[in-house]
């Protein structure tokens, strides 16, 4: 159980990982995740589940490192295990032939894009997919989203590659050149906010999926809450999905900062220890 | 309830209790006082996670023991929701056969070295015990000559694998690890059934390793307990979700004939007023599981928790008390509890709050949070607190706490546990859309059989109680095990009957189909 079976870099910092997970594979649906644990000291953390083979009986993951566990995650290699991997959690994603799709996807939350855009695709949607980042080698996961797009559209600060500018410039593009149904968001939660404002202003139904903190990942302990129109709801059993206009991003982006400082001492002793080995 | 009276009896008429009787007069044993448990000093202790209680010791234990006089009419024993045969392992510890106490535990309850720990032993075996009820002392100390025994075992090596007879075929599983899943898991195994654990977490033992902290109860003591069915012959699978991984009718698929819901309470409640999401501020599931399943207080583990100087933990059960400590123990100057009744109607058990207050924890009772406020980074930094008077009984019993208008004033915080209950945790109920479930979230059973609307489910524990105590959920476990032993042979009979009426060995095997 939960050994890698196979292990592919799209880029230095992005892994694919194919992992044992028959029950899994068997269960999920679009847009599910698991929670991993690497190590009797690790902690839980959250992944998409970017594809199942159920008869291989393996779930694949996409991983961008961004800390510790993300790292030690990429490390793995061929035939090592991962501690533990339970799921698959959450809502899956509400898939459904709509017309056109824009998705846009940033930072973090790229990997988690991918399935879902191969998923819309699947249903029979045309999807222009804007990735962006601050310079060129962020871009990640640029050729698996062609496959699964029609067209995708690619944004930097620095104007280093593609188009310069935010994804939202690169968004209005397209929100202006053709009709769009529905958009699909994923990344920092600074970014989906503004999305979300460029996205009420056109009156585009949006979803965004939610990279919040969390422990469990079953609704035990709340770690994961937010605030969507007034309410609060739990992450990892309510969502990820949520209407993004409903979302209260500025209470999210405080959240996700709760360990900043930890998190940085310890990626910081991390990269210390690692640089030594 | 006359079987049970009788069987009593008769064992306390059994020689070695009557000599041991003998020993000493009544009016000796009752002058005994009874004693303090030993434990590790409070300014010592509050910047430890060693275990607070160290245990009798065996002269200690052979002392408490004689304080019992052996009753005739042992109220204790109507007292305890297992119906341990508590004059009977006292004796046993008074005669120093150590080991036959504990077994004598064991016949009952299947993790007694837990609730020699965690039991309400004041409103349960304690409170009806002789010496309070008649001669106005404090009781024999039940739940400390619990622990050791149990402990007695633990440690000797020599501790006892109930007798398994053969494997009778038939799965069986328990959904969740708590007390009610084990409790379940060890009386299924002893009636030759092959039983399976399945929990959503990493680690078996649901409360008593996410929840309840190592001072209160290490985990080696839940490990050893957990040892001991797995010698019986119990599976358990870690990180499977029932109603997520698979689902209870794929269970089903597989073979399983029938389960037991013991998934515990796991929803946190909130208080839901302003600021309640500011960094800092977390259910008390949240800040225990951190530092309990996920060690974070320990730096050699990677995930982290708040380790705030002035510390409100809102509420006055045991979680409460648990979380307010474990806060003091992680350096905080200032650890408080904020409960809107008055220190009487605390849930908490008496010893928890009695060593809360040793350890430096300020008690604000009558008090009640209306407002969180927050720096420019969302880190909580003040809290607005309201106090309160008590009125009228509300339905439970207790006065009903009213704010007082215009006593609001602030408090400076830079961490804050909500520890305001849990509701049932919604995983099973969501997944299985013909169960009958009450208004509040629990799953509606048969008081009697544990027996839930679907013939082959049977639920215990916290899922059905709301929140209740580990003995309670133990106690469902078992009345459960019997239950479906009984509904399992009985549609075996019935189906062996069915068969006998056919004719040819064609039709039977139609039937099967
Ligand atoms: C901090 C704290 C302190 C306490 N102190 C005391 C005390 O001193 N004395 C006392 O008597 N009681 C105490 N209690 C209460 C007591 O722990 C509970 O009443 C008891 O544990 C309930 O047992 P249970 O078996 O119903 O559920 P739990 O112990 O809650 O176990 C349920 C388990 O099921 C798992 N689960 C849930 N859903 C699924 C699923 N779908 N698939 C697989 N697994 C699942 C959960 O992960 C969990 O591990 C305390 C509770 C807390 C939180
Ligand atoms: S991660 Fe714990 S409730 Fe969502």
């Amino acid at each position: 159980m939960n050994k890698i079976i196979e292990k592919e870099y799209f880029s230095d910092s992005v892994v694919k990982l194919v992992v044992e997970a028959p029950q899994i594979a068997k269960s999920r649906k679009a847009g599910h995740f698991v929670i991993v644990r690497i190590g009797q000291k690790g902690e839980r953390i959250p992944l998409t589940i970017a594809g199942a083979d159920v008869e291989k009986g393996t779930i694949t993951i996409i991983i961008q490192k961004v800390g510790v566990t993300s790292i030690k995650l990429c490390n793995l290699e061929v035939g090592e295990t991962i501690t533990d991997v339970v799921g698959p959690l959450g809502q899956h994603t509400h898939i459904e032939k709509v017309g056109t799709v824009l998705a846009s996807g940033g930072g973090v939350g790229v990997a988690p894009l991918l399935p879902i855009v191969e998923a819309l695709k699947n249903a029979g949607n045309k999807v222009i997919t804007v990735l962006a980042a601050r310079t060129k080698e962020l871009i990640i996961l640029e050729q698996q989203m062609r496959m699964h797009s029609d067209e995708v559209v690619i944004m930097t600060d620095d104007g280093s590659y593609g188009k310069k500018g935010l994804v939202t410039d690169g968004m209005e593009e397209v929100i202006k050149r053709e009709k769009v149904d529905l958009a699909v968001t994923v990344g920092p939660a600074v970014m989906m906010k503004f999305v979300t404002i460029l996205t009420k202003k056109y009156n585009i139904p949006t979803v965004a999926s939610l990279n919040t903190l969390m422990v469990d990942g079953t609704g035990m302990c709340g770690a994961c809450r937010v605030t969507v129109g007034g309410k609060t709801k739990f992450v990892c059993v309510d969502g990820p999905e949520f209407d993004a206009h409903e979302v209260d991003f500025n209470e999210m982006m405080l959240r996700l900062n709760s360990y900043k400082p930890e998190e940085e001492e310890a990626y910081e002793n991390f990269l210390n220890k690692y640089r030594k080995a | 309830m006359k079987g049970l009276l009788e069987y009593l009896k008769k064992e306390r008429e059994q020689d070695w209790r009557v000599e041991l009787r003998s020993k000493l007069k009544n009016k000796e044993r009752t002058q005994l006082e009874r004693l303090a448990m030993p434990e590790q000093a409070a300014d010592i202790r509050n910047k430890n996670f060693a275990e607070v209680n160290l245990g009798l010791s065996e002269e200690q234990a052979r002392h408490e023991a004689q304080r019992c006089i052996d009753c005739p009419n042992p109220t204790c024993i109507t007292g305890c929701p297992v119906g341990i045969n508590i004059p009977k392992f006292i004796k046993k510890i008074e005669a120093g056969e150590f080991l036959d106490a504990a077994r004598v535990l064991k016949e009952t309850n299947s993790l007694p070295a837990v609730c020699g720990r965690v039991c309400p032993q004041e409103v349960q075996c304690e409170q009806v015990c002789f010496y309070p009820q008649k001669l106005n002392k404090p009781p024999v100390a039940i739940g400390f000559l619990e622990r050791f025994a149990a402990d007695y075992e633990q440690n000797s090596g020599k501790i006892s694998v109930p007798d398994i007879p053969a494997v009778n075929g038939i799965k069986v599983a328990s959904v969740g690890s708590g007390p009610a899943g084990l409790a379940f898991a060890g009386d299924m195994a002893k009636m030759g059934y092959d039983v399976t654990v399945f929990e959503a977490l990493h680690e078996i033992g649901g409360v008593l390793k996410y929840g309840i902290p190592e001072f209160r109860l290490p985990n080696k003591i839940v490990d050893a307990e957990i040892d001991i069915l797995k010698k019986m012959g119990v599976k358990f699978v870690n990180n499977f979700i029932v109603g997520k991984t698979a689902t209870i009718e794929d269970l089903k698929k597989e073979g399983f004939s029938a389960f037991l819901v013991g998934s515990g309470a796991g929803l946190p409640n909130f208080m839901h007023i302003p600021g309640e999401n500011y960094i800092g501020i977390y259910s008390s599931n949240e800040y225990l599981t951190r530092v309990n399943l996920m060690n974070a207080a320990d730096p050699e583990y990677d995930t982290p928790v708040i380790s705030g100087k002035s510390v409100a933990v809102i509420g006055g059960g045991n979680t409460a008390m648990d979380a307010v400590r474990i806060s003091k123990r992680l350096g905080a100057g200032r650890s408080m509890i904020i409960y809107r009744r008055s220190i009487e109607e605390m849930p908490a058990r008496v010893e928890e709050i009695k060593h809360a207050k040793e350890e430096g924890i300020e008690f604000l009772n009558l008090h009640n949070p209306v407002e969180y406020f927050a720096d420019e980074h969302g880190r909580v930094n003040k809290m607005k607190v309201q106090k309160m008077e008590l009125g009228e009984p509300d339905a439970s019993g207790r006065r009903r706490p009213i704010p007082i208008e215009g006593s609001e004033f602030f408090i400076d915080v830079d961490t804050v546990v909500v520890s305001v209950g849990v509701s049932p945790n919604p995983l099973i109920p969501q997944s299985m859309k013909e169960l009958d479930v009450s208004s509040w979230g629990t799953i509606n059973v048969n008081k009697e059989t544990m027996q839930t609307s679907i013939p082959d489910i049977f639920a215990g524990g916290d899922i059905v109680r709301g929140g209740a105590t580990v003995i309670l959920a133990m106690g469902d476990g078992r009345n459960a095990a019997a239950a479906m032993d009984r509904h399992i042979k009985g549609k075996v009979r019935e189906l062996i009957s069915l068969i006998k009426e056919f004719k040819t060995i064609g039709e039977v095997l139609e039937f099967a189909k």
